[in-house]
């Protein structure tokens, strides 16, 4: 019998952040080319900003009380549908089995699509944050860039857990239902700091108010994303 | 890099397989599975429909854990680290392609997972040896399923694996892109890359096997190596069916 033999193996790796960039620059590619699910988002937040204006009383609720949360129904609900695509382009031919066969550590499967997933927010809430103010009329101010600021906090803790779940309900028949039932509970540590926020600074109030609540939201953000980068391999495995 | 060390010996096998089974809630679809394939081999597994010929593929590919068994590739366990899962190409029935990304950004993107250096020239070359470098600016969801396929081929080869896991690879293909991935798989084959080949059609998995084997509930039950001259179709067609009807019965 030939002695034992164990082939050496001369690939290196390119590293985490390579890889998640890559994968983020594919989901990103791939979203530009179709904007299927960028032009649903936008429908949905310039419509909804809409159907809340034509119902708001105007007189009983000021502007500044009712944009706050107007604001957070939106980003949330726009965010899941590019969540759901996410995976949903993985999955059309199996393309992510390929990527799973790949030297690409899940983490940094992850970290792309979550990366990919923060840059869709963001181009949303780019668009929802002065739809919002022009429809209810809104000051123009400073603190704009203050709601700027706390809606990217957000979004990371937002996209962090939805991306995670969007993952685990990609191979079920009813993802498009499950994910908002799975992910909206895990959305309101999240949102309830964020809409605070943003009353406090339309509001005029002082910054130094509203610390308490951006700690709350980075905490949020730290466990929501350490525990997804942690649990995500599991969901992916057979 | 050198990965588990600990690992059985392999007598010099690419792939070891020992005592694979894997259920399913109370169903065994592959049972007491064990092969050893050299390098340079290729094993043609022929089954009827559900005899576990894909979850199989999948746990020598590791993508699906057994319940019980190993697989070692090279004298690596699998699943085991990104190195290991470097030395494995996937081909199946569904393409793993981006229908909104052209063939030669599908491809790029494979040898750039797969840590290629050169991923642009990789790229162009694995789509050249499937000829189907002139399509290389068309996005997929425009190409035909034959066509398709055949930069789905490129996108599994285009990191020069050395374990070649098909299933069904002769899908959607016409008789250029046929001969095309024949052709890929002769040179694999012929520097040393094993192939396990999943397929209904005897007569293109007996081609290029090397010997062949027949899968049923789960089980091998028959493993023929290719005798000299190779083997003859109508033959084992014969002995095919009469395996699997004894079953049907």
């Amino acid at each position: 019998m030939s002695p034992p033999r164990v082939v050496e193996l001369s690939y290196t790796p390119p590293g985490f952040v390579r890889d998640a960039l890559r994968v983020a620059r594919k989901d990103l590619l791939i979203e530009f080319r179709t904007r299927s699910a960028f032009i649903a988002a936008a429908v949905f937040a310039v419509l909804s900003t809409a159907i809340f204006r034509f119902t708001w009383e105007q007189g009983r609720v000021s502007p500044l009380d009712l944009a706050p949360g107007v604001l957070w129904v939106i980003f949330t609900f726009s965010g899941i549908l590019g969540l759901h695509r996410s995976f949903g382009v993985e999955l059309a031919d199996r393309a992510l089995d390929a990527m799973m066969a790949s030297p690409m550590s899940r983490e940094s499967i992850f970290a792309g699509k979550a990366l990919a997933n923060l840059a869709f927010v963001c181009c949303v809430q780019a668009l929802a944050l002065p739809a919002v103010g022009l429809f209810f009329n809104l000051p123009a101010g400073q603190f704009w860039w203050g709601i700027a600021g706390v809606s990217l906090l957000a979004a990371i803790g937002l996209v962090a857990v939805g991306t995670l779940f969007a993952a685990i309900t990609s191979n079920t028949r009813l993802a498009e239902l499950l994910l908002p039932m799975l992910a909206l509970p895990f959305f309101i540590p999240v949102v309830i700091p964020a809409a605070q926020v943003t009353s406090l600074l339309m509001n005029g109030r002082p910054f130094a108010e509203t610390v308490d609540w951006i700690k709350l939201l980075a905490a949020f953000d730290i466990v929501f994303v350490a525990a997804s980068t942690v649990a995500f391999p599991f969901t992916l495995e057979e | 890099m050198l990965l588990d060390v600990d690992a059985p010996p392999d007598r010099g096998m690419a792939v070891v397989a020992s005592g694979l089974m894997r259920r399913f809630g109370g169903r065994k679809a592959v049972d007491s599975v064990s092969l050893e394939l050299a390098p340079g081999e290729c094993l043609a597994l022929f089954g009827p429909n559900g005899a576990g010929k894909t979850t199989l593929l999948r746990m020598l590919g590791g993508q699906l854990k057994p319940t019980e068994g190993t697989v070692h590739l090279h004298g690596h366990q699998l699943p085991g680290e990104a190195a290991t899962r470097h030395l494995i190409g996937l081909i199946s029935h569904h393409t793993m392609l981006y229908a909104a990304l052209t063939a030669y950004e599908n491809v790029v993107f494979a040898a750039e997972c797969h840590g290629r250096r050169n991923a642009q020239q990789s790229a162009m070359d694995a789509l050249a040896l499937l000829k189907v470098s002139d399509r290389a600016d068309t996005p997929v969801r425009l190409l035909s399923r034959g066509l398709q396929q055949r930069v789905s081929i490129a996108r599994a080869l285009v990191h020069s694996p050395r374990l070649v896991l098909l299933d069904e690879p002769y899908t959607g293909l016409d008789e250029t892109g046929a001969r095309a991935l024949t052709r890929a798989l002769e040179q694999l084959l012929s520097v040393g890359a094993t192939l396990v080949l999943v397929t209904h059609h005897l007569g293109e998995g007996l081609a290029l096997a090397t010997r062949a084997s027949i899968m049923m509930n789960g089980s091998l039950v028959r493993t023929d190596l290719t005798p000299a001259g190779g083997f003859n179709s109508a033959t084992y067609a014969q002995l095919y069916r009469s395996l699997t009807s004894q079953e049907g019965e």
